[in-house]
């Protein structure tokens, strides 16, 4: 296969991978879930660090710095928060009862 | 593009793209949702350590403290909303993702402008790639300027009514328009200058396509740029020759574009309507005023009587309860009225608070039990043999509008049945419209008491006069 078509694939298989896994959410968590998505593409700061990492002008690299400090603000604050909702959802077990004291 | 890049490079995204798969999976269960954020923690965390140690990464330093500075923000942040304020939260956060896309994506369209200077020829560099970034780019800026927007109305920095001025659409139309000619430009030459432009002007179209949309939509619009930025991810993702990046990006496009959908169909409204509605004439415009036309209202010492002797009632909580911190009082009146008997249950409607399960977040917080919340399909059937129910801090969600007024702006949504019950209490602080900006016939009803004041403060005194009966 050429390079572009695998690509490709891995997108459209991806697509119906997105769909499938979330097919039956129910409307409890959409919050949570819409949260939790949020923070997975924060993981452009991966990209963010590599295109800062190979640049030698200054100015890419300052542009490169702040869409650093944007992506780790996304996928940080947007994991942390999701777990701060999370939480309250698993607390209400009774087995878990130490875990309210926050 | 991934020929070069070592094997163990290459397993570790495999397994960080699998373990995003895991993360979404687990999220949309209740009981392995917390894991399942977990592991898409572990795994972006993993991810970005990568490229530290197979690439000579410049300026290592500078990045390492960017990288801390913009944790440790996002890190307070969310640690500190309240969480009455998370949807805004959302779209801040959503927003710097798409702002963060967007500079990735000029930063590579200058790369290949250079190449080109370089080359004296544009033939090096692949169109598609070009196309790509060109999309990012705009896609990006939309979405950073529409969740700041976003973010303005929820916190109501700005109002939370449709904006509309004459011409948008033509203003829209034409912003459009020029963003299709410099794309085009742009993929035959690639130029940084018009690069910027591109994001400028998809800053304008980001605002103009969220600024018409009505206060009660926009969880849905928070959604949809959610799912914009993933793809533009997705975009960078392919540009960089990155599979984490083009996985974890097509994902949360996918599913997130399903999940507007969804929330789209639990309120009654097409994601187009929400949209372009406000387009077409002042449809999604309400009074957005006080009316001054007689309701009867109550001291709590007489609500307290109603509920006190009531078999059967309902509390449906709406974000007012939320903002003043009454959900401890509520559910503490909620087990006073349950030790005399009374059977109560709380009636929760999908969009209650300011995003669909908002309100799920809010009471759990204030350890109601579970069982007692009832979503709407659920409890529907019950409201006529219900004797009173008790509304707080909520408005949109029982308004009769939405089955009888078609120019309604909620005209459609799934509504609680309240209207069908003996009594409603409503508990509000004034007569002021809900989130949606409409008036609400079942204010008026002769049925109808109205509790006026702060929710907790009231419910204190209905606490109090409940439990001298």
């Amino acid at each position: 296969m050429s390079e572009p078509i695998v690509w490709l694939t891995i997108f459209v298989l991806s697509v119906f991978v997105g769909i499938e896994v979330i097919a039956k959410v129910s409307s409890t968590l959409h919050t949570p879930l819409m949260s939790g998505a949020n923070a997975i593409h924060g993981i452009i700061l991966l990209g963010a660090v590599i295109v800062t990492g190979s640049t030698d002008n200054a100015v890419a690299t300052a542009v490169g710095l702040v869409a650093i400090v944007l992506a780790a603000v996304n996928m940080v604050g947007g994991f942390v928060v999701t777990d701060r909702m999370l939480v309250m959802f698993t607390r209400r077990k009774p087995m878990k009862r130490d875990e309210v004291g926050r | 593009m991934i020929t070069g890049t070592p094997i163990w490079v290459q397993l570790v995204y495999l397994a960080c793209a699998v373990s995003f798969i895991l993360a979404l999976k687990g999220l949309s269960g209740p009981k392995t949702a917390r894991v399942g954020n977990l592991i898409g923690a572990g795994a972006a965390g993993v991810a970005v350590l990568v490229p530290f140690f197979y690439l000579d990464l410049d300026h290592v330093v500078l990045i390492l403290l960017a990288v801390a500075v913009g944790s440790a923000a996002g890190f307070l942040g969310a640690q500190r909303v309240q969480m009455t304020q998370m949807p805004q939260m959302v779209a801040l956060f959503n927003g710097v993702g798409g702002g963060a896309a967007a500079l990735v994506a000029l930063l590579e369209l200058a790369d290949f402008a250079d190449l080109v200077a370089g080359q004296g020829t544009a033939d090096l560099v692949p169109t598609f790639d070009v196309v790509a970034t060109v999309f990012t780019i705009v896609v990006g800026s939309v979405s950073f300027s529409g969740s700041i927007v976003t973010f303005a109305k929820l916190q109501e920095l700005m109002t939370s009514r449709p904006v509309l001025f004459p011409g948008l659409p033509l203003v829209f139309g034409g912003a459009l328009l020029v963003t299709l000619v410099l794309a085009v430009v742009v993929v035959n030459e690639p130029s940084t200058l018009f690069g910027v432009l591109l994001g400028l002007i998809g800053l304008v179209i980001g605002a103009l396509l969220v600024l018409p949309v009505g206060g009660a939509d926009v969880p849905i619009v928070i959604s949809l740029l959610n799912a914009f930025t993933g793809l533009t991810v997705a975009a960078g993702g392919y540009v960089l020759g990155n599979v984490v990046l083009l996985v974890a990006g097509t994902l949360v496009g996918a599913s997130g574009t399903f999940l507007t959908l969804l929330m789209a169909g639990a309120m009654g409204r097409s994601v187009l309507n929400i949209l372009f509605g406000a387009f077409k004439g002042g449809s999604t415009l309400g009074a957005g005023e006080a009316s001054d036309r007689p309701v009867r209202s109550a001291s709590p010492e007489d609500v307290a009587i109603l509920l006190g002797y009531a078999d059967r009632v309902i509390v449906v909580p709406g974000y007012g309860l939320a903002v003043a911190q009454a959900q401890h009082t509520l559910r503490e009146l909620v087990e006073v009225l349950g030790a005399r008997g009374t059977q109560v249950d709380y009636a929760i409607h999908p969009v209650a608070g300011r995003m669909p399960g908002h309100m799920n977040v809010l009471l759990a917080e204030a350890q109601v039990p579970y069982e007692q919340l009832i979503e709407m399909d659920d409890i529907n059937g019950d409201f006529k043999q219900t004797d009173v129910v008790l509304v707080v801090g909520a408005n949109d969600v029982v308004n009769p509008a939405a089955r009888t007024t078609p120019s309604a702006p909620i005209y459609g949504m799934p509504i609680l049945n309240a209207d069908e019950a003996q009594q409603v209490v409503f508990m509000k602080r004034s007569m002021r419209p809900g989130f949606a900006g409409i008036e609400n016939e079942l204010l008026f009803d002769p049925r109808t008491t109205m509790l006026f004041g702060d929710a907790k403060d009231s419910l204190g005194k209905l606490l109090a006069a409940v439990k001298t009966l």
